[in-house]
């Protein structure tokens, strides 16, 4: 499925589709050899430009691409092995948060992420990706037990924002969140967040602590969506694309403005038109940046974690 | 019609010799009592005849809980900068000197130590009437620093939250005011220096999802509106009325997430109890 703004491309590779049939037809194969060389390499430079300078809505839009991997494809295709665990042990399972035990290269780590499922059916069953406070929960008790058996911590987040539902307010969301913000801080064994689509507000924050907190190249990360940033502020959805921008949302905006510690590369086009390359990337990052972490006492990570977090945010005096 | 024929032309009475009523001498609550603005002043706010909790702020809650209105503010100077050169419909730095004429307040909290009944108390409360108490760095550092000055002094931290949630027009830098808080937090927690939090009305969105639900006392006033999401959402999201007191922290207090509800006139007794306790 290809977005709106890749028309210009789509147009082209039809195009580069058409000189080849035509050449395997009339045989002309080597007069047009060159012709479909040029159209190939203006192809790619206009891959190039497009990608390398996209919008914040532009990748507002392809965080939430429908092939975009989800957390278990990550978890699935990173990990020799992977048990999931359920529940959070008063409620329910929620099925918005996943997470469980997996080995990459003989190191286990705790995954924990939000998924929102592939299809229309898997969608409703995840309640797209959105958590009540028992997923929230589930996480924290999942964090919990790795810091007991000394694992360090991977979280995945693709997240619309935490669910604002009735039983959720009543089971309370906000004091759900609060808590695993606070205990993460306390966690004992490396903390790896890593923003895989969407990272919206409380939602994507409550397991959004870690010692190293990093974003793909087109995901976004804000307190608000852009939607709803317009429909408060310009009283419609008619500004999501000047929400975008102004909320300085993409993984760039983020880390030059120090909110987030680095930008993971995706595949040219966004991760979904390289899931292999992606899978791989994401997965050297994890084992590189523990072998960081590793180097630092847990005391000292939990200081600096701490201290990292304290020293974010712009004021006057 | 003579009888109410002017015998003279035009107002004669001079000015200084005008009898007229105040604005805002009287005060309506929602329930309908009608009360006078000076007793309402007296009695904390409250209204006498139905017990309605009038918003108020830092500086009307500073006079109920320190003795003798007697307290030290700590970082009044500091103020918002504008990290993103947000503008929506109006430049963010102009909303802010806008807001800052408006109601005579840097930003939406003040932090003040000072003394409740002789024992020593850090609080940050917050005023809503500043661009709806939104929680951007200003709320986040402030908050931060009154409870490292408590940590460095042992003295019980307290907070007032009044909140919509956070500021959209501080966006990444205000969702990270949430961790910033709950990091200060956690450290007043392994110190084991006591966190009172009082959520008033309304608590809601981000200030809720950290430090507003992180007390060891989580306490409320009567019929404040205390949620993560704020009602509309919820009645968006599901398509459904939502119930008669939802969200309210009588709702609150019954689903578990409260300790206890206080009235206003009984806030400052009940803090002295608190703090003498754990002494």
């Amino acid at each position: 499925m290809d977005l709106e703004f890749e028309k210009p491309i789509v147009d082209l590779q039809d195009k580069l589709q058409d000189m080849k049939t035509l050449a395997t037809d009339t045989g002309s194969g080597e007069d047009m050899a060159q012709a479909i060389k040029s159209l190939e390499d203006r192809i790619q430079t206009m891959k190039q430009d497009l990608y390398t300078n996209l919008t914040g809505w532009q990748r507002v839009l392809l965080s939430r691409h429908a092939d975009r991997p989800q957390t278990l494809d990550y978890v699935e295709n990173m990990c020799d092995t992977f048990v999931e665990l359920h529940g959070d042990r008063s409620v329910r399972d929620d099925k918005a948060m996943v997470g469980g035990f997996g080995t990459i290269d003989d190191q286990t780590f705790m995954f924990i992420g939000q998924q929102k499922g592939v299809n229309t059916k898997m969608r409703q069953l995840r309640n797209f990706g959105m958590a009540n406070p028992e997923g929230y929960r589930k996480a924290l008790r999942l964090m919990k037990l790795a810091e007991k058996f000394n694992k360090p911590i991977v979280t995945l987040i693709d997240t619309m924002g935490a669910y604002p539902g009735l039983e959720a307010e009543e089971r309370g969301q906000g004091e759900a969140i609060a808590r695993n913000i606070k205990e993460m801080f306390m966690l004992k064994v490396p903390v790896i967040c890593i923003i895989i689509g969407e990272g919206a507000s409380g939602g994507a924050l409550g397991i959004g602590v870690g010692d190293r907190v990093l974003m793909l190249e087109n995901s976004w990360y804000s307190v608000i969506s852009p939607e709803s940033c317009s429909s408060i502020l310009w009283r419609s959805w008619d500004h999501k694309e000047e929400a975008a921008e102004a909320l300085n949302l993409t993984a760039e905006n983020m880390h030059g403005n120090g909110l987030v510690d680095g930008i993971v590369r995706e595949p040219l086009g966004g991760a979904h038109r390289n899931k292999e390359e992606m899978y791989s990337t994401v997965k050297e990052t994890i084992l590189s940046t523990m072998k960081e972490l590793n180097a630092v006492s847990a005391e000292d990570r939990i200081m600096q974690r701490i201290d990292k977090f304290s020293a974010m945010g712009v004021v006057e005096e | 019609m003579a009888w109410f024929a002017r015998k003279e032309k035009g107002i004669v009475t001079p000015t200084e010799l005008k009898k007229e009523t105040p604005d805002g001498l009287w005060f309506k609550t929602p329930g309908g009592a009608i009360i006078q603005k000076r007793e309402l002043e007296n009695n904390c706010f409250v209204c006498p005849e139905d017990g309605y909790h009038v918003r108020i702020g830092s500086k009307e809650y500073y006079e109920i809980i320190f003795d003798d209105n007697k307290f030290t503010e700590l970082d009044e100077n500091m103020s918002s900068g504008d990290p993103l050169s947000f503008k929506d419909t109006k430049a963010y730095p102009d909303r802010i000197k806008a807001s800052q004429n408006k109601t005579g307040l840097k930003d939406a909290v003040r932090s003040a130590v000072g003394k409740v009944n002789g024992h020593d108390l850090v609080v940050s409360c917050m005023d809503f009437s500043f661009i709806g108490g939104s929680m951007g760095s200003v709320v986040g550092e402030k908050i931060a620093r009154a409870i490292d000055y408590a940590r460095e002094n042992k003295i019980p931290f307290m907070m007032i939250s009044k909140s919509g949630g956070a500021r959209m027009m501080e966006a990444g830098f205000s969702l990270m005011q949430m961790a910033k808080t709950s990091a200060k937090l956690a450290l007043l927690a392994e110190d084991k220096i006591p966190y009172i939090s009082l959520l008033t009305d309304p608590t809601t969105g981000g200030v809720t999802a950290s430090y507003a639900m992180l007390g060891d006392f989580n306490i409320s006033e009567p019929g404040a509106l205390i949620g993560f999401a704020g009602p509309r959402v919820i009645r968006e999201t599901i398509g459904k009325d939502l119930p008669e007191g939802f969200q309210s922290s009588e709702f609150v207090l019954d689903h578990g997430f409260l300790d206890f509800i206080v009235d206003r006139r009984e806030l400052k007794q009940r803090l002295t109890e608190i703090i003498t306790m754990l002494k």
